[in-house]
């Protein structure tokens, strides 16, 4: 891109940020680093000197009809997700924003995904490619801008929720969808139980469900696809209609559940988990974190609960079930010290592998996962 | 460059003694089946890419795996590589054998072991055919989405090794969107789950690396996938172009009216007819090419879309519209598509299926690009693809008894691959890169992104004993490659 041309919105940064670190790795400085910062409160402290994407903007790609778009990684999440609605388009996976500065890239590393995710997909089921500074401060090209492309090892999706610990993302390339024809939310007053099996039964049909959570007596559902479908699904699944500004409440965390301002803003909340399970999890039987206090998000696959319960006693429930638990808040309590829950050595031993191999001087956000690596 | 494995260029291979290796296994794999004479070697010296062929030096049949980990540990300790296959019928070399190597073949893991229609999920061994899932799922009107064309005889943990594709991509995702946990075995043989019943795992997502790492990373044992409910209903609309070029925007047209098929195949008309004369699916012969479009869902907005998308082709030029009126002409209509390569076959006694990705607004240079290189070398392509996600599968005729025609096919078919990675696609959509396209990896990655893949590996299998010669190339080769490029790009360095 001609540099004359550039604006504070689309500027690229690439080779201060290369050359940061070809001097963080020559140093063995730890980096720490940020987009808009708005995402501290998921995973461990990191150390380090802070290393800013946010000056690194701009969609540089992008063709409605391709369905493909790039964009760097400073760049406001909001600012694509616009872009994007200006063609009838959007990120499937209807990703949180945390704040009006988050950024794509710490949308990437976090890999959080909103309400839609269990039907459209999450996030890195939407990159095709990127482009990443590794550690000899050289930037890498993986993946694509196409559909397929089973090339090499598939470094684009592995980078997803890796929180920036294997190097730094500059790039992605998101396969992009049309925004559905009609959209209908309802508002059902059922028990926990009786939702869990309505939806049990709804999801082996072809309903145009996009979002389920239960919660506070009630299961809210949102219809989307074509208008015949949602208005016939309307009809049949009853219920009172619902205000559509629920669902980006609940994808930012910004219901009265989650308290005021942000996750972490009030210390004299119990702590704050977010449960990830099977579908059809019955109950995970703790006794001191009622089930019906809690968000039953993704029709059950994703769960909030505040509460003081202890880690281990939590974390065992939801490994009986073959899920985990993430803690999410400042930087002190019960689970501060492991906000995700701990690898089996096996594991454990081949992640270590794979940090070492990608970043061997250990500089890119040592220790935000786990504090073995 | 050949494509056979070439120690000066793929690395030293062992020194092994196999008769002390077969002693060994015997004694430490209690009751595993081990062939070792030629004649039981024969059939597994290749796998759907029938052209290169080697023979294993011993070829493990475990029906346990206890048995497996037991042969890992042991292969490890003794420097032994493994190369692991499936159905056998994977089109990239993904399976060639090594001749100083163990095949390790688990099609006798072929059970289902769960099918959960509350969940959702079918847990199922790696040796299960693709689409026995989806039989398994029907009863409860659940399948299993990815549908390559070997679906009815390919394994679901080949499908994992190569993050298979086909036809429904474009709407439902490749294998690694529809697998949610797999068990691999380690080449230390230690166990390790990758993914979780849940929609997410803590950590590195593993499982979207080992999807479509070629068996280079562990071995697969056990796969968790995805169940979908069947659409209520699937209509197929097939168009006819006087012109390939305006096929080729009316598919992008169809998408920019925010329609996502099911299915969006193309064939130009070489595939036509082969198609027609194989099948008799009642193709346009005349047409220069045609688009099979699928929509599916709630009847309703099935209907919907099915009047917008015959709008979209008649806006585009389409010459001819036709709609299956019914289940068994749909089916009919599929079965041309779904036969188009044993029907070219037919043509020719031999042809070689091509697979690389493009953006599809380069579709009409690339289609332009391999006619020129078609009358170059002297052979006839046949193009068949998935139109929706640009992958291509120009099928090259040739005849590998005339001297010299099996050299100009690969070599025909390299320019191919390196014209997709020119126009900004990719060398492999969804073969997988296996030894056939070892060498065009060197044109879509530079040596330090090479670099980076080989860290990546080093990091599961750090002594290279997992399918040794596959999918990432040595920097030798590359070095090679790069050499005879720029002698051909400068005819003064030839000697």
């Amino acid at each position: 891109m001609d540099k004359t041309t550039e604006t504070p919105h689309d500027h690229d940064a690439s080779e201060s940020l290369a050359e940061r670190i070809r001097q963080a790795s020559a140093n063995g400085t730890p980096l720490r680093i940020v987009g808009g910062d708005t995402r501290g409160f998921y995973g461990r402290p990191t150390e380090g000197e802070v290393l800013s994407t946010a000056e690194h903007r701009g969609i540089t790609f992008y063709d409605p009809v391709e369905l493909v778009v790039s964009v760097r990684s400073g760049t406001p999440v909001a600012e694509l997700e616009d872009a994007l609605a200006e063609q009838g388009q959007m990120l499937p996976f209807e990703p949180p924003r945390f704040g009006e500065a988050s950024t794509v890239g710490g949308m990437v590393a976090t890999g959080l995904s909103g309400p839609r995710r269990p039907w459209a997909g999450s996030v890195r089921d939407f990159v095709l490619g990127v482009r990443v500074i590794g550690h000899e401060g050289i930037e890498q090209r993986f993946g694509g801008q196409v559909m397929k492309n089973v090339a090499g090892y598939d470094l684009s999706r592995l980078m997803v929720g890796a929180q920036g610990t294997l190097g730094l993302l500059t790039e992605v390339t998101f396969k992009v969808l049309p925004r559905p024809g009609a959209s209908r939310s309802l508002h059902l007053e059922v028990s926990l139980e009786e939702a869990r099996n309505r939806l049990a039964d709804w999801g082996r049909e072809p309903l145009p469900i996009s979002a389920a959570a239960w919660l506070e007596g009630a299961l809210h559902i949102r219809l989307e696809g074509g208008p015949s479908s949602v208005a016939a699904t309307r009809e049949r699944l009853g219920g009172d209609e619902l205000d559509e500004n629920f669902w980006p409440a609940l994808r930012d965390l910004k219901l009265d559940f989650f308290g005021p301002g942000s996750v972490s803003a009030r210390a004299s909340d119990p702590p704050l988990w977010r449960l990830s399970l099977p579908h059809r999890t019955a109950s995970l039987g703790l006794a001191d974190a009622a089930e019906d206090s809690m968000i039953h998000d993704w029709a059950g696959a994703q769960c909030w609960v505040r509460s003081a319960i202890d880690a281990e006693t939590l974390r065992s429930a939801c490994r009986r079930v073959d899920g985990h638990a993430t803690y999410l808040g400042a930087c002190e309590g019960p689970g501060s010290d492991e906000p995700f829950t701990p690898l089996p050595s096996v594991l454990l031993k081949y992640h270590r592998n794979l940090k070492a191999e990608l970043d061997p001087k250990g500089i890119f956000n040592p220790g935000r996962l786990y504090a073995a690596f | 460059m050949n494509i056979l494995y070439d120690e000066r260029l793929d690395g030293a291979a062992p020194q092994l003694d196999k008769t002390a290796i077969r002693d060994s296994l015997a004694q430490d794999v209690p009751g595993l089946t081990l062939l070792h004479r030629e004649e039981d070697l024969h059939p597994f010296e290749c796998d759907g890419l029938s052209v290169y062929r080697t023979l294993p030096m011993l070829v493990a049949l475990p029906e346990t795996l206890a048995q497996v980990e037991q042969l890992l540990k042991t292969c490890h300790r003794l420097g032994v590589p493994v190369v692991t296959r499936g159905a056998g019928t994977g089109l990239s070399g993904g399976a060639m054998p090594l001749e100083h190597g163990v095949l390790l073949v688990l099609s006798r893991f072929s059970r289902i072991l769960e099918i959960d229609p509350e969940a959702r999920i079918a847990r199922v061994e790696p040796g299960v055919r693709n689409l026995a899932i989806s039989e398994a799922a029907s009863p409860y009107g659940l399948y299993y989405a990815p549908d390559p064309s070997s679906q009815i005889a390919c394994s679901i943990g080949g499908n994992v090794a190569e993050n298979a594709g086909g036809v429904h991509c474009l709407k439902y995702g490749l294998t690694v969107h529809n697998v949610i946990k797999v068990k691999v075995l380690t080449i230390e043989g230690e166990h390790m789950t990758l993914g979780s019943d849940a929609l997410d795992a803590p950590g590195f997502d593993l499982l979207a690396l080992f999807n479509g790492s070629e068996g280079m990373l562990g071995v697969v044992t056990e796969i968790t996938v995805k169940l979908l409910p069947k659409p209520e209903t699937a209509k197929v609309l097939m168009a006819s172009f006087d012109d390939i070029e305006k096929a080729g925007n009316a598919v992008g047209s169809i998408i920019a009216a925010g329609i996502i098929p099911g299915g969006l195949e193309m064939m130009d008309n070489l595939a036509i007819r082969a198609a027609e004369d194989f099948i008799g699916a009642g193709y346009p012969v005349e047409a220069e090419a045609i688009l099979l479009c699928e929509l599916d869902g709630v009847e309703a907005d099935v209907d919907d879309d099915c009047e917008t998308v015959r709008r979209v082709l008649e806006a585009a030029g389409a010459t001819g519209i036709q709609q299956a009126r019914d289940d068994a002409e749909r089916a009919l209509f599929w079965a041309g598509r779904k036969n188009a390569f044993p029907a070219v076959g037919r043509m020719s006694p031999d042809y070689y299926c091509m697979d690389g990705t493009i953006p599809r607004r380069e579709l009409a240079r690339v289609l332009k690009g391999i006619s020129d290189l078609s009358e170059q070398y002297g052979l006839r392509v046949a193009n068949v693809f998935h139109a929706g996600d640009g992958n291509m599968h120009p099928l090259i005729l040739f005849d590998a008894n005339t001297p010299g025609e099996l050299d100009e096919a690969e070599a025909l078919g390299g320019k191919i691959l390196e014209l997709c990675v020119e126009v900004g696609g990719t060398i492999t959509g969804e073969h997988g890169v296996g030894r056939e396209k070892i060498n065009q990896m060197c044109a879509q990655f530079r040596p330090d992104e090479l670099a980076t893949f080989r860290a990546a590996k080093a990091a599961f299998d750090p002594t290279g004993l997992l399918n040794p010669g596959k999918n990432i190339p040595t920097p030798a080769r590359c070095s090679e490659f790069r050499t005879i490029k720029s002698a051909a790009a400068d005819p003064a360095k030839q000697g």
